[in-house]
């Protein structure tokens, strides 16, 4: 078990792409660490990196006082769950999971007792003696498991490891990989696209747009405190309410409306400025009479999230919406007000967050 | 159904018999003449006789032959595999320049370069190599005749095998051999099985290159050399051992199609997609 130090690397691509560009990140030992972004922002090619099946162009990666830049992936000590599982359809379970203890030279007897071992924890041990091909696809994911656990390794690497599984299987395969991990305590770095496994299974995570690492912080913090709109509109499964506002005094005005300048910006704007105004629709309360401090404006939309409603509400030229508990829900047509939380409102000035003390840190250039 | 439709059928399954007639009449011959004691190009009900099995069992190369055919096809089918599955899998898996012009260029140059136009220099290079009157010397010029083809089907087999698996495996920490050894093959035997039985016919039936380079010696020669050498005294062909003897010839191939078809499943129209 070992922490992950990457010290600005880079990788670029035959052809110019600059799939990395100077990363540096820490993973302290035993952490869950997600990469999120979006496709194409280089997250899978981070983790491909880091097992050693993509050369760096520049930089090194470390794994705890090892330099492991120019070390084949084999000789890392790393163990790695591929997006399709990668389990040999040839072999059977018992197989699949023991064959990084057959490359290591284990004897046979030996290895097949490891791996009925790690199979009966996860639960295989009725499925030992079948195919890949005869599993469901959450079986698939715990032989997948279980044969890196099986490995020893010093860090896991997980690609998209919930994506081939339904919508309702997911959500327990996202318990199940948490508490998996708390109790194995080793360093686990997995990449995904969908903001809400990130938000739900790291201790802390990486938002990556393009090359580089945007923001890095634990889920609170990224929610909370997004450090540029970027992060801002990809996190959140409803996304942030981002608009255009103008500075006057001590207040903002925003689609004709005056609301109270964001707490974490307070004293850092000046009079007349032109700014982002950033407020999720989880942190509004909304009310059918005017408020001092509210956006107001026409309900256009109403749609139903199960406990709650996400109301749009047409202000001015903008669009603003906001979470309403059940029963107190709007129909469309009706005058609503949205009264932002000042604490949990954000101000952003040319993309980026205007802060004090910010949340999480900054990263990349 | 109207009248026009039902003689449309009629019609049609007409021809169908009349062309499967025209194909099963040349298998019924060779089924019956065998047994028959005096054959003729007719198909006739047999007497069962074995004489004419003996006779070619007192032949003195008929069988020697068939187990020549036996060395050469074996032998060049296991070279084809072996070569062909490296060189498919390299080429598969590396990214070089003029991958597919290559490969392109070698099936296009074997195939119109055949026997007959390289015969003089092959026996030449034959005989500088001291590899003439050689099982060896045959089998690697028929390998070398039959790899572009097989490297080039194989190729294919191996394109459609997620790389994920070697992947998968080499994080594990396995060498390039192990990797093939242990996932590539395994996931691409139906492919190795159709090109050993590819080899294995072609090599059965191949007359020219062991014709050639097998020149002094009867004793050396393959069933397909030798069955053209089954003539009377008269000089007419003998066709009691030639019917008898062309039944011996096809049986093993008949049976390795069984066989393999059987064993993986595969279908034999073009066989490279599944």
């Amino acid at each position: 078990m070992s922490a992950i130090e990457l010290r600005g690397l880079t990788k670029v691509y035959p052809g110019g792409v600059r799939a990395l560009d100077a990363l540096d990140l820490v993973i302290p030992d035993g952490e869950f660490f997600a990469l999120l972004g979006p496709s194409g922002c280089g997250k899978t090619t981070l983790l491909r990196t880091i097992a050693g099946l993509e050369t760096a162009t520049s930089g090194s990666v470390v794994l705890g006082e090892r330099d492991v830049t120019n070390i084949q992936p084999g000789a890392r000590d790393l163990a790695m769950v591929f997006q399709d599982y990668a389990l040999f359809p040839h072999m059977d379970v018992t197989d699949n999971i023991a064959y990084p203890l057959r490359i290591k030279k284990v004897a046979k007897a030996a290895r097949g007792d490891k791996a009925r071992e790690v199979g009966e924890r996860l639960g295989l041990a009725q499925l030992m003696d079948r195919r890949p091909g005869q599993l469901s696809g959450g079986q698939q994911q715990r032989v997948a498991l279980a044969r890196v656990m099986a490995t020893q390794a010093r860090a896991f690497l997980f690609d998209e490891p919930l994506s081939n599984l339904d919508a309702r299987l997911r959500l327990e395969a996202r318990t199940f990989l948490k508490r998996l991990q708390r109790e194995l305590g080793v360093t686990t770095v997995f990449v995904t696209h969908d903001q809400a496994e990130a938000l739900a299974m790291a201790d802390r995570m990486a938002v990556m747009e393009a090359g580089h690492i945007r923001q890095v912080g634990t889920p609170a913090e990224v929610f909370q405190r997004p450090i540029n709109t970027f992060v801002a509109s990809f996190i959140g499964s409803t996304p942030m309410n981002l608009l255009d506002a103008v500075v006057r005094g001590d207040s903002l005005e925003v689609s004709g409306c005056k609301v109270a300048v964001p707490e974490s910006a307070a004293g850092l704007l000046t009079d007349g400025e032109k700014i982002v105004y950033g407020v999720r629709p989880e942190y509004m309360s909304y009310s059918a009479g005017p408020a001092e401090g509210a956006l107001g404006g026409k309900v256009s939309i109403v749609e139903n999230l199960g406990a709650s409603h996400l109301v749009t509400l047409e202000v001015g030229t903008a669009s603003v919406q906001a979470v309403v508990p059940e029963g107190r829900e709007p129909v469309p047509g009706d005058d609503g007000y949205a009264l932002p939380r000042a604490d949990r409102a954000l101000a952003y000035r040319d993309g980026d967050l205007v802060a004090a003390g910010r949340g999480g840190t900054e990263a990349g250039a | 159904m109207s009248p026009r439709r039902v003689l449309g059928r009629i019609g049609f399954y007409t021809l169908i018999a009349v062309v499967l007639a025209f194909f099963s009449v040349p298998l019924l011959w060779l089924a019956t003449a065998p047994f028959t004691s005096d054959p003729t190009y007719e198909v006739s009900l047999p007497d069962f006789t074995l004489a004419n099995f003996r006779a070619i069992l007192e032949h003195p190369y008929a069988l020697g032959s068939l187990y020549n055919s036996l060395i050469l096809a074996v032998g060049t089918a296991l070279l084809v595999v072996l070569f062909a599955a490296l060189a498919a899998y390299a080429l598969s898996r590396v990214r070089i320049p003029g991958r597919d012009g290559l490969l392109y260029a070698l099936l296009l140059l074997s195939s119109i370069i055949t026997g007959t136009a390289a015969m003089v220099p092959i026996y030449q290079l034959a005989v500088e190599l001291n590899l003439i009157d050689t099982h060896l010397g045959v089998i690697l010029i028929l390998t070398g005749g039959l790899l572009p083809a097989a490297i080039f089907m194989l190729k294919d087999f191996m394109d459609t095998t997620p790389k994920s698996y070697e992947e998968s495996a080499r994080v594990f920490g396995a060498s390039p051999l192990q990797i093939v050894r242990h996932v590539v093959v395994p996931l691409v035997r139906p492919g190795l099985a159709t090109i050993a039985v590819w080899a294995i016919a072609n090599v059965w039936g191949n007359f020219l290159m062991p014709y050639l380079l097998f020149s002094s010696d009867p004793e050396n020669q393959p069933a397909a050399v030798i069955i053209y050498t089954l003539y009377t005294e008269g000089g007419q062909a003998n066709l009691q051992l030639l019917s008898t003897f062309g039944l011996l010839y096809s049986v093993p191939v008949v049976l390795m199609y069984l066989f393999v078809s059987k064993k993986y499943g595969f279908r034999f129209h073009g066989g490279i997609k599944r």
